[in-house]
């Protein structure tokens, strides 16, 4: 038999039919649903008189519109549009038979975040929902992929969807990740390096031993970001720590299943000799911390570089939109990124809001303060992850330190509840986009890594984390924890 | 979704590469539970000018508000169109605003899929024949472009003629304003066949 790779396999195995000269029909094992784009859809099943073929391979959340101040304010959602919003996904999901995870529910949290915490995110499985970082599920060796509302509407009624096959892409990250280097720092060099249009149409695999040294946590932070690179979709092959992860979960499969289903997913990983149509190979030694400078996730730099100038740009485009990259973000080129001061920080999000995220930042954080006039919120993924990390207690880590402690949602990554940044704010942010009026109208964006958001945080302007012992050591002595939670977290 | 072949329209230039679905919609739009009404939102922040927060003004700069673009049903724009967010909110308002058909060197893969599902034609050409398009309909707004999705051309009166990519089905769907639920249904004894068989797959099922 053909050597095949990872995603030829997933594919292969949803084969529904293949018409002559039409897209491949393909199987979609889940989709999630949350309240922004699938109001349409059911309104289109309503309309055709169709029914939801399978609402098992269904899960619902809520989370793009949820205010995260209090439990309260989400139980009573201020704004009527987004309260409307919310209300119509109950309604739907009660209508269809859809299993829902509301505001209140333990399980609650960005729907990127509780697929793999339910367990309901396998490897193997086709996975979709109209949401683009859909492609966060492949750290588990799945194919998910963001679609539009029509989509959403066609596999809710046939379960399937046609799809045109999508080329391979081999992303080799090889060696040791050098301190302070994180996932993030991986993805945005990768994003840098082949551009937001890099990966248009292909599927991308991450392989090397850098990447089988991640996390799943980890892992998901490198696929969630596979579509700023124009990727249909980022996988990664399961191993040990994929089935470490899975074990036990509420949706797992159990006893002799849990065997035959590893088993099965063990087969699944790309055969020695298979092909890919392009392959792209990265040192990670040569990683540093990376910050973008501008409006798109490929106008990214290291924390020890600077601003680039016109004469960094490749072409006439670049340069056009450079310029306007520089007057948006109110930054002279050449700048070193150390030198940018920020005003708020944002600690969350479907890329960086999970427990390992907020543990890395909590480290860095424990015993600072956040500099004067900065405001800093941690936002939780999910309910699971504010949960345990209240358990660990960082959330008091974080409060002491003057950062809010938010509900779980979608917050300040793309600002459609009340957290958004005001015109002219520079924000450190662990999203996903920095695109313009991404985080509110005007609002100037700066993608980081969880570790590298919290020192700027502290210091209130990027800081290198590889020097963060130094750095911290120059700091004004704070009060011990115990006495700065007396005095209500200020000083 | 309305078929269509032929088109002939001014076009609206939009010299900017990598124009994002937040660009095309912002975020604020989305909490609409409708399907319609969203071309006036259609570049919202480029478009308006924000005085305070209740109140907004047309930028004048901008090329929708310039009154002799008006009525044009095709958009230029420079590579990787429609990137980021999954929102077929764009679709709707570039489609809604009464754009039906746009120019660029590329588009993202998930707007290009939505734009399909409403019906708009997107016409991949080279940088310079955008560039071309994009220069004639900067220096004369009336300049007139004709899409031919059957015989997949475009040309103008002043001797452009550019002929484009786009897959068969696609073309066959747009053509004839095809419903794509509809279209799979024709599929349904595959569909129940493989489904039988793929329900007893437990290690691909969400809830084991």
């Amino acid at each position: 038999m053909a050597a095949k790779t990872l995603f030829e396999k997933v594919w292969e195995q949803h084969i529904v039919a293949e018409p002559a000269g039409e897209p491949t029909l393909i199987y979609i094992d889940l989709q999630l649903v949350h309240e922004v784009t699938s109001p349409q859809a059911f309104d289109g099943l309503r309309l055709a008189g169709r029914k939801l073929r399978r609402p098992e391979r269904h899960i619902a959340t809520v989370d793009h519109n949820v205010p995260t101040t209090s439990a309260q304010d989400r139980l009573v959602i201020v704004d009527q549009i987004a309260a409307a919003q919310v209300n119509a996904l109950r309604k739907n999901c009660a209508e269809f038979g859809i299993e829902f995870f509301d505001v209140q529910d333990a399980s609650q949290g960005i729907v990127h975040m509780i697929g793999p915490e339910l367990g309901a995110t396998k490897p193997g499985m086709t996975i979709v929902c109209g949401d683009s970082h859909t492609s966060t599920h492949g750290a588990f060796g799945a194919l998910a992929f963001g679609i539009g509302t029509s989509e959403v509407e066609h596999v809710m009624a046939t379960q399937t969807l046609p799809n045109s096959r999508p080329k391979t892409f081999l992303i080799n990250v090889e060696g040791e990740l050098p301190f302070g280097v994180t996932a993030k720092d991986i993805i945005l060099d990768i994003i840098g390096r082949i551009g937001t249009d890099g990966a248009t149409g292909y599927v991308i695999e991450y392989a090397g031993s850098a990447i089988r040294a991640l996390s799943m946590e980890g892992r998901m932070t490198i696929c969630n970001m596979s579509i700023e690179a124009g990727a249909r979709a980022g996988m990664i092959a399961p191993d040990e720590t994929t089935f470490a992860y899975l074990k036990g979960r509420r949706f797992s499969p159990k006893g002799e299943q849990w065997d035959a289903a590893v088993a099965h997913w063990k087969a699944l990983p790309t055969d020695a000799g298979a092909t890919y149509d392009r392959e792209l190979h990265i040192d990670a030694t040569t990683l540093a911390p990376a910050v973008t400078w501008g409006t798109s996730p490929g106008m990214t730099t290291t924390i020890g570089a600077s601003v680039p100038t016109l004469n960094d740009a490749k072409s006439d485009a670049d340069r056009k939109s450079y310029e306007r990259a520089f007057e948006y973000m109110d930054l002279k080129p050449g700048t070193p990124m150390e030198e940018i001061r920020i005003d708020t920080v944002f600690l969350g999000s479907c890329t960086n809001g999970r427990i390992e995220d907020l543990r890395a930042a909590a480290a860095v954080v424990k015993g600072h303060h956040i500099a004067t006039k900065v405001r800093a919120m941690v936002v939780p993924g999910s309910q699971a992850v504010k949960r345990q990390a209240e358990q660990e207690g960082l959330d008091l880590v974080f409060k002491t330190a003057g950062f809010e402690w938010r509900e779980p949602g979608c917050s300040m990554c793309l600002g459609m509840n009340p957290d958004i940044l005001q015109p002219g704010e520079r924000c450190a942010s662990t999203s996903n986009r920095n695109f313009e009026g991404r985080q509110g109208r005007g609002g100037r964006t700066h993608l980081v890594s969880p570790e590298m958001a919290a020192a700027a945080a502290i210091t209130g302007h990027f800081t290198d984390i590889r020097k963060w012992k130094d750095v911290a050591s120059t700091l004004p002595p704070t009060l011990p924890v115990e006495q700065m939670l007396v005095e209500g977290g200020s000083r | 979704m309305i078929p269509i072949n032929v088109l002939t329209s001014t076009a609206v230039p939009l010299p900017l590469p990598n124009i994002d679905t937040d660009q095309i919609i912002p975020k604020q739009f989305l909490k609409r539970i409708e399907r319609t009404g969203y071309g006036d939102f259609l570049f919202f922040d480029w478009r308006y000018n924000l005085d305070t927060p209740d109140h907004v003004e047309p930028n004048a700069d901008f090329v929708l508000n310039k009154p002799e673009y008006s009525g044009s049903k095709i958009l230029i724009a420079e590579k990787n169109f429609g990137c980021g967010s999954s929102r077929e909110h764009a679709a709707w308002a570039i489609n809604q605003y009464g754009f039906l058909a746009v120019i660029a060197p590329s588009f993202a893969d998930i707007f290009f899929s939505n734009a399909g599902k409403n019906g708009i034609i997107l016409v991949r050409l080279s940088d310079e024949n955008v560039e071309t398009l994009m220069q004639r309909s900067t220096a004369n707004p009336k300049h007139v472009i004709t899409i031919n999705l059957e015989e997949q051309t475009v040309t103008d009166d002043q001797g452009f003629k550019a002929s484009f990519e786009i897959d068969p089905f696609r073309k066959y769907c747009l053509l004839n304003g095809l419903d794509d639920i509809g279209l799979t249904l024709r599929h349904i004894e595959s569909l129940d066949t493989f489904e039988s068989k793929h329900d007893h797959d437990f290690w691909n099922a969400p809830k084991a």
